[in-house]
C-alpha cells in the first residue's frame, strides 16, 4: 500500500492533465446541471437591477478582453438581459478596444433571444480611450465623451438616451473586468460623483475586492464563475417564468459544473500528493 | 536643460491648479476641468501610438536574431494583415477584421488563459504539502475556499458561511493593510512628482 502511494505521488505530469482534461470536459458534454444557490454579493446585485422603475438607465461597462471571456462574459450576458426583462435600459460601453466587439455580440444575443431594439431597449456607446478621463468625463456629460454611439447615431437623436446626462441619472454602474478595472470606477465615480457602482469580476481577482463591499462602496459583486452562473441561473428562471421558450445557452451553469468537477479533482491530487509524502517520510 | 525644466513646470502648474480646482465649484473651475478632461483623453489615446512603435521596433530588431525571427515574423504579419483588413475593409460587424477577432484572437487569449488549470493542478499536486504549521493552515483554509466556489460546495451546511468568513474578515483585513498601504505611496509619489522630487518619469 505503501508503495503504492509513493509510486502515485510521483505520477507523472501528462496523467494530471489528461485527468484534469477529462473533467472539464466530459461534464460540458453531458451537464450533470448542478442546482445554482445565489450567493450573498451576487444577490445584493440581482436584487438592486430588480426593483429598479422600468425606464432606470444602468451603465454596464465591458472593461475585459478575450483572456478572461468565459468568466466575465456570460456576466455580462445575464445581466444584460436582466436589464432588458425587467424595462431597464442597458447602456453598453467598454474602457477596452477588444471589449467593444465581445459585448456587442451579448446585445445582438439579447435582440434574438428577447426581441430588444437597439436605441429604444439598450444603447451601445462602444470604446473611448482614456480610462479615468471617460470615468471622470461621463460625471460631467456623457454627451462629451460619447458624443455618437457605435453605430454612429448622435447622441441626442438616440430615444433611450432622452435625459440621461451624467451619472445623476443613472441609477447603476457595473464594471466587467478581470483586472482593476472596477476600483478605477470607485475612485472617479463613486468618491467624486457618488455613484452607485457594483463589479463582476474573475475568481482570482475577487480577493481584492471584498473592502469595497464591505465599506459599501460596491453595491455587490458577481465572483468568477460561480457569480456567472449563479446570475445566469436566476435570469433564465425568470425566462421560464415570463414564457421565453428559446432560451439562450446556459454558458456559466455548464462551465460552473465542469469548474466545480475540476476543483474536486485538484483537492483529490493534494490529497494524494499528501498522502504519498506522508508514506515516503516514515520510509525514512 | 530646457528638455527637462518645461515638462517639470508645466507638471507643477498642472498639479497644483487641478488639485486647488476640486475644491472651487465654480462655473469657470468646471470649465477648465472640463477643457483638461477632453486633453487627458487625448493624451491617452497617444499611449497606443507608442504601443504599435515598439511593438514594431521590437521585433523588427528581433528578426535579425536567428533563435527569435520565426516568432517575430509571425508577429509582425499577424498585425500588417489586421490593419490591412481594418483599414482597408473597416471593423464593423461581418468585415473581414470582425471575424479574424472573433473567430481567431478570442479563442486564443482564451485558450492561453485556460492552460493555467492545468499548471495549477499539477503544480498543486506536487507543491502543497502539509510540512509544518503554517502549510498545513494554508492547506486548510485553501480546501474551505475552494470548497466554498464549487457548486456542491453550497450544499454543505457551513461551507458557503465558512467561505465567505475568511473572504470578508482575514482576507479583507490583509487586503485593507495593503491598500492602505498603497494609497499613501500613491500620495507621497503624487506629491514628489507634482514637487519635481521624482524625476524618473522624464527618463531617468
Amino acid at each position: 500500500m505503501r508503495k503504492f502511494l509513493i509510486k502515485l505521488s510521483k505520477i507523472e505530469r501528462r496523467y494530471i492533465y489528461l485527468t484534469l482534461f477529462l473533467a472539464l470536459t466530459l461534464p460540458l458534454i453531458f451537464p450533470p446541471n448542478f442546482p445554482q444557490k445565489m450567493s450573498p454579493t451576487v444577490k445584493s446585485v440581482f436584487e438592486f437591477i430588480d426593483t429598479l422603475p422600468p425606464g432606470s438607465h444602468v451603465l454596464l461597462s465591458a472593461d475585459y478582453d478575450a483572456s478572461v471571456l468565459p468568466e466575465v462574459d456570460p456576466m455580462y450576458r445575464a445581466v444584460l438581459k436582466h436589464c432588458i426583462l425587467r424595462g431597464v435600459v442597458p447602456i453598453g460601453m467598454t474602457l477596452y478596444p477588444q471589449g467593444a466587439v465581445l459585448a456587442l455580440d451579448a446585445f445582438k444575443e439579447a435582440e434574438e433571444y428577447l426581441g430588444a431594439r437597439r436605441d429604444t431597449d439598450y444603447v451601445f456607446l462602444g470604446y473611448q480611450a482614456g480610462f479615468q478621463a471617460v470615468i471622470l468625463g461621463i460625471g460631467e456629460n456623457i454627451k462629451n465623451v460619447f458624443p455618437k454611439d457605435y453605430f454612429g447615431t448622435p447622441i441626442d437623436s438616440i430615444p433611450a438616451m432622452r435625459g440621461v446626462n451624467n451619472y445623476k441619472d443613472i441609477a447603476l454602474v457595473i464594471s466587467f473586468s478581470g483586472s482593476s478595472v472596477p476600483v478605477t470606477w470607485v475612485i472617479y465615480a463613486y468618491s467624486k460623483y457618488h455613484q452607485k457602482v457594483a463589479a463582476a469580476v474573475t475568481a482570482v481577482s475577487a480577493a481584492d475586492f471584498y473592502p469595497y463591499i464591505q465599506t459599501g462602496q460596491f453595491v455587490g459583486m458577481l465572483a468568477g464563475m460561480k457569480g456567472a452562473a449563479e446570475y445566469e441561473y436566476a435570469v433564465r428562471k425568470i425566462m421560464k417564468d415570463e414564457g421565453i421558450e428559446k432560451l439562450p445557452p446556459a454558458k456559466a451553469v455548464k462551465g460552473m459544473d465542469a469548474n466545480s468537477i475540476g476543483h474536486l479533482l485538484i483537492m483529490l491530487f493534494i490529497i494524494i500528493g499528501n498522502l504519498g509524502y506522508f508514506a515516503s517520510k516514515r520510509r525514512k | 536643460m530646457l528638455q527637462r525644466r518645461i515638462p517639470l513646470v508645466i507638471v507643477f502648474i498642472t498639479g497644483v491648479l487641478m488639485s486647488i480646482q476640486y475644491f472651487i465649484p465654480h462655473p469657470v473651475s468646471q470649465s477648465a476641468y472640463n477643457i483638461a478632461l477632453t486633453w487627458f483623453r487625448g493624451v491617452s489615446s497617444m499611449a497606443y501610438a507608442i504601443a504599435v512603435i515598439s511593438f514594431v521596433r521590437h521585433h523588427s530588431r528581433r528578426l535579425k536574431q536567428p533563435q527569435n525571427s520565426f516568432y517575430s515574423a509571425v508577429a509582425l504579419a499577424a498585425f500588417l494583415f489586421m490593419c490591412i483588413v481594418g483599414f482597408g475593409f473597416g471593423i464593423e460587424e461581418g468585415t473581414v477584421f470582425y471575424k479574424m477577432y472573433l473567430n481567431v484572437q478570442v479563442p486564443l487569449q482564451a485558450t492561453t488563459f485556460s492552460l493555467l488549470a492545468f499548471y495549477m493542478a499539477s503544480a498543486a499536486y506536487r507543491a502543497f504539502r502539509v510540512k509544518g504549521f503554517e502549510a498545513t493552515l494554508l492547506l486548510i483554509t485553501a480546501f474551505i475556499v475552494m470548497f466554498g466556489v464549487t457548486t456542491i460546495g453550497n450544499y454543505i451546511p457551513f461551507i458557503p458561511k465558512l467561505t465567505e468568513w475568511l473572504m470578508a474578515v482575514p482576507n479583507l483585513a490583509s487586503k485593507r493593510g495593503i491598500l492602505i498601504g498603497v494609497g499613501l505611496g500613491m500620495i507621497s509619489t503624487s506629491l514628489k512628482i507634482i514637487l519635481g522630487i521624482e524625476r524618473n518619469w522624464l527618463g531617468g
